[in-house]
């Protein structure tokens, strides 16, 4: 990997942005795709730069004959984000996991005895109300939000600015009872049944779980399942 | 930080520090193999290195492969499986197969 690669695949990370580098793996030529920039030395014809951008979008690697000889297609991203509503008990173990995870956890939660650096050292918090930070933060494909307050006056919101988003997963955390009547508020909101069968509520896979490092891992879990095998997974 | 950003990393510090740097990405996989594509190993060119490119079964014999490249410069695809001649030495238990290009940071 020439060295401006390497800087270039870092700096695109810090700035949260993807980059795709196409390698071919007799001689090594290499060619970035940042954006609609391309820098290199590797010539690729039409078709392998269709696959080159369409391998970008999709955040996979692959390995595929071209004109030029058979190339890999590395695809940099920066961490998925996890947006944490709620900085109560069961949000400590969870950015946790979610940082081991690979994950960018972000908690938001306006009390602010609950979002303090004390209780969540070296972590992106913010006091905003949930619905302004995420409208701020904007949840993308790659990002799940998870409320964990119990409070409708935060959960709501954040909830309401997730289903209109691309996230990947949304959960709530909530008996049975408490996301039913959660569902009826949003409903209320003009969200449909489709809109809600997105909500994973009560949060988490049915595991047992007790303690909150317990319900973490149930949450990450389901998270994990969702991301790698998709939504119709989870009945199986 | 993500795994292949902290190797990535490390691999500019050791760059920075004036060292040869090599980089191990799996390219290509069969079967049940242990790591993704693209899963990395940087190597410096004391043998120092971060990441891993299978579950521990082939990394001895990349990180030779990766300091040869460190040295001349040239890439390297290399291939692992059970069907390997070395399979005692370096085959993967797991009975898929792998390719890691290694390359050297320039």
């Amino acid at each position: 990997m020439k060295g401006r690669f390497l800087d270039a695949v870092l700096a695109a990370g810090h700035q949260h942005r993807s980059v795709a580098l196409a390698t071919e793996l007799k001689g090594g030529g290499q060619l970035l795709l940042d954006g609609d920039r391309l820098e290199g030395e590797l010539a690729l014809d039409e078709a392998a730069l269709g696959a080159m951008r369409e391998a970008l979008r999709a955040d996979r690697n692959r390995t595929f004959d071209t004109a030029a000889g058979r190339v890999f297609v590395e695809v940099f991203s920066p961490p998925r984000r996890c947006f944490v509503v709620g900085a109560v008990h069961i949000a400590q173990p969870l950015v946790q996991i979610l940082s081991l995870a690979d994950y960018q956890p972000i908690v938001i939660d306006p009390r602010q005895s609950f979002a303090t650096e004390a209780r969540f050292p070296g972590l992106e918090l913010s006091t905003e109300w949930p619905d302004e930070a995420l409208e701020r933060l904007k949840p993308d494909h790659r990002s799940a939000v998870v409320t964990l307050t119990h409070d409708p006056k935060l959960d709501d919101p954040a909830l309401a600015v997730a289903l209109r988003s691309e996230c990947f997963y949304i959960g709530a955390l909530g008996s049975k009872r408490t996301h039913a009547a959660r569902c009826g508020r949003l409903k209320e909101m003009g969200f449909t049944d489709t809109d809600l069968a997105r909500i994973h509520g009560p949060i988490g896979l049915s595991i047992g779980a007790v303690s909150p490092a317990e319900i973490a891992v149930s949450i990450l879990g389901q998270m994990t399942q969702i991301l790698r095998r998709g939504e119709k997974s989870e009945a199986a | 930080m993500s795994d292949t950003a902290e190797i990535l990393e490390q691999a500019a510090r050791w760059r920075e520090a004036g060292k040869g740097v090599a980089l191990a990405t799996v390219v290509n996989t069969w079967g049940s193999s242990p790591r993704p594509l693209g899963s990395k190993l940087a190597v410096d060119s004391d043998g120092a290195f971060v990441g891993s490119v299978s579950g521990g079964c082939v990394e001895g014999s990349v990180v030779t492969e990766a300091l040869e490249t460190i040295r001349d410069g040239k890439p390297r695809l290399l291939d692992f499986g059970v069907t390997n001649e070395q399979a005692w030495e370096v085959g993967l238990a797991c009975g898929g197969k792998i390719e890691i290009f290694v390359e050297r940071v320039e």
